[in-house]
C-alpha cells in the first residue's frame, strides 16, 4: 500500500458558516497506480492533493505514505500544478535541475539526470531557452520533466493540462500514459474532465461537493495505450458523467438563480416552427 | 546673469584641465560608493529580517515609511554633531538617505513573489533558508532592481547636499565655490557634470540590469 489517506477533513469558517471542504475522506493508493480524482469545481479535490502534498493541512486525519506519515512538503512526492511554475530567472535546463540542487545531487549527474529527462519530453532542442520563450504545452512538459527528475515513487498532479487547448492537451496525455508506463509511478491526477480521467487512470474517484466526499469509485479496465476518441472509452465516460452531473447541477444551483436546471428538455424546440400551419 | 553656453563649456574645460573636476569627481565616487554600499548592505539586512519576522514587519514599516519621507539632508546636523566636520558625517547623511527605500524595496519584492514559485520549491525539497535564497530573492529580482535604483537616486542627492554644506573638496563642494565667486558659468558647468555622472551610472549600470531581467521575465516583448 503506497498512499493511505485516513479520515481527512477539511474545514474553515467563513463570515456565516462553517465550509466543510473535505469531510471524513478515506482512500487507499497502491504502489504504481494511475488514480484520477474527479469532481466539479469546489469540491474539495485540489485541497485534497494538496494535503497529500503537505502543502496544507488537514483539520482532522492523517496521510501516510509507506506507513510513514506526512507531515509537510517533501522530494518524495513532486508534484505538477495547473500553472507550470517554472521559474523565469533559470534556463530550462538549470529549471529541470532545481529539484536535484535542492536534494543535494552532485553537478555532473544532475545534468545527465535533467537532460535523459528532457529528452523523455522531447524538448533537449530548448535546453538553454528562457521560460517566456516557450508555448503553454512545452512549458508543461518542462514541469513534468522537472518532476521526474526527483525520482520519487508518487507523482501529484493538479490539473497540469487544464490550461491547454484539446490538441496539445491529447498529445501530453497520450505521453503521460507512456511515461508512466515507462517510469512506474503512483500517479494522483487531479481533474474536473471526465473524458481525461477515463483515458488515464486505473481507477476513477468521484467527489461530492459541499461537504467534499467520495461518492463513488470506478475502475477503468481497458487495455492500454488508450487513445482518445475509442469507443469503449466514451462508453465508461458517459457512466461516469452521470455520477458527475448530479454534483455540477449541485453545485451550480448554489450559484445560479433558482429557475435554473442542468437540462429543460431533451427535445430543442425551434420557437418558430409553425407545423405547417397556412399551407 | 545667465552665462552662454560656450562660456559653461570653456569653464568646463578649465575645470578638467586643472584637473579641479577630477579630484572633485574622485572625492564624490568614493564617498558615494562607500556610502551606498553601506546602505545597500545595511537595508538589505533590514528588509530581510522584517520579511522573516512579522512582529518586526508591522511595528517597523510606519516608522521605515516615514524616515524615507524624510530629506536626507535634515540627518546632516545630527551627523555633525556626532561624527564632526569629516568625510563620515556626510557618508552618514549618504546611507541615511538611501538605506529605507532600499529596506522596503526589498520587502515589499519578497512579500509580492508569486506563491505558487515558493509552492513549487516547496515540493521540490526546499526548506528555511534554500527558499530564500534560491526562490523569494532571485524572484523578487526585478522590483528589488527598482529599489536600488531609487535608492541610488536618493544618495546621489544626498551626497550632493552633504558636500554642498559641509565638504573640503568634491563636486557639491565645487559647486558652491562657483557661487561664493559669483560664477555662475561654473555652477551650470558642476550641475551639467552632476547631471552626466547621474545619467551615466542610471543608464550603464542600473540600465543594463534592469534590461537583462527584463529580458529573462520576457518582460519586454510588448
Amino acid at each position: 500500500m503506497s498512499i493511505v489517506v485516513k479520515n481527512i477533513s477539511k474545514s474553515f469558517l467563513t463570515k456565516h458558516k462553517e465550509t466543510h471542504t473535505l469531510e471524513r475522506v478515506n482512500m487507499e493508493i497502491k504502489t504504481g497506480e494511475f488514480i484520477c480524482i474527479l469532481g466539479p469545481s469546489g469540491c474539495g479535490k485540489s485541497t485534497l492533493l494538496n494535503i497529500i502534498a503537505g502543502l496544507e493541512n488537514a483539520t482532522d486525519g492523517n496521510i501516510f505514505l509507506n506507513d510513514q506519515e506526512v507531515t509537510g512538503p517533501g522530494p518524495n512526492r513532486a508534484m505538477m500544478f495547473q500553472e507550470s511554475a517554472l521559474f523565469p530567472w533559470l534556463r530550462v535546463l538549470d529549471n529541470v535541475e532545481f529539484g536535484m540542487k535542492m536534494t543535494g545531487v552532485a553537478k555532473e549527474i544532475r545534468r545527465e539526470k535533467a537532460l535523459k529527462y528532457l529528452k523523455m519530453v522531447h524538448l533537449t532542442k530548448f535546453q538553454n531557452s528562457f521560460i517566456h520563450e516557450l508555448s503553454g504545452g512545452m512549458k508543461q512538459r518542462v514541469a513534468l520533466a522537472r518532476a521526474l527528475t526527483l525520482d520519487s515513487e508518487v507523482l501529484l498532479m493538479d490539473e497540469p493540462f487544464a490550461a491547454l487547448d484539446s490538441q496539445t492537451k491529447n498529445i501530453l496525455q497520450n505521453e503521460l500514459q507512456r511515461i508512466w508506463l515507462e517510469t512506474k509511478k503512483t500517479i494522483i491526477f487531479v481533474t474536473h474532465n471526465v473524458d481525461e480521467a477515463v483515458l488515464l487512470a486505473d481507477r476513477v474517484v468521484v467527489m461530492t461537493a459541499n461537504p467534499g466526499r467520495i461518492k463513488a469509485e470506478f475502475k477503468i479496465q481497458l487495455s492500454r495505450p488508450r487513445q482518445v476518441g475509442d469507443l469503449d472509452l466514451a462508453y465508461t465516460a458517459a457512466k461516469i458523467m452521470k455520477e458527475v452531473k448530479i454534483e455540477v447541477e449541485k453545485v451550480a444551483k448554489d450559484e445560479y438563480d433558482s429557475d435554473w436546471a442542468i437540462q429543460k428538455d431533451r427535445v430543442l424546440p425551434d420557437v418558430n416552427n409553425n407545423l405547417g400551419i397556412g399551407l | 546673469m545667465f552665462p552662454s553656453p560656450f562660456t559653461v563649456m570653456k569653464t568646463l574645460f578649465d575645470l578638467i584641465k586643472d584637473n579641479t573636476l577630477g579630484v572633485a569627481i574622485l572625492a564624490s565616487m568614493k564617498r558615494i560608493i562607500i556610502g551606498y554600499s553601506l546602505s545597500v548592505m545595511i537595508g538589505v539586512t533590514i528588509g530581510l529580517t522584517m520579511v522573516r519576522f512579522k512582529y518586526l514587519d508591522e511595528n517597523l514599516s510606519p516608522l521605515l515609511l516615514g524616515l524615507q519621507t524624510l530629506p536626507s539632508i535634515s540627518w546632516l546636523p545630527f551627523a555633525i554633531l556626532w561624527y564632526g566636520l569629516n568625510e563620515s558625517s556626510i557618508i552618514f547623511v549618504i546611507t541615511m538617505g538611501s538605506t529605507f527605500a532600499i529596506s522596503l524595496a526589498i520587502k515589499s519584492g519578497i512579500k509580492n513573489v508569486n506563491p505558487l514559485y515558493i509552492r513549487a520549491a516547496k515540493t521540490m525539497g526546499a526548506s528555511g533558508f534554500n527558499v530564500y535564497r534560491n526562490v523569494a530573492i532571485p524572484a523578487s529580482l526585478p522590483s528589488v532592481i527598482s529599489g536600488m535604483k531609487q535608492g541610488w537616486s536618493f544618495a546621489w542627492r544626498a551626497l550632493m547636499a552633504g558636500e554642498m554644506l559641509s565638504a573640503t573638496k568634491g563636486l557639491g563642494q565645487v559647486l558652491m565655490v562657483g557661487r561664493d565667486l559669483a560664477d555662475m558659468s561654473q555652477v551650470i558647468a558642476v550641475m551639467v557634470v552632476i547631471i552626466l555622472i547621474g545619467l551615466v551610472v542610471d543608464k550603464f549600470i542600473f540600465g543594463r540590469l534592469e534590461s537583462n531581467v527584463r529580458q529573462r521575465w520576457g518582460l519586454d516583448r510588448a
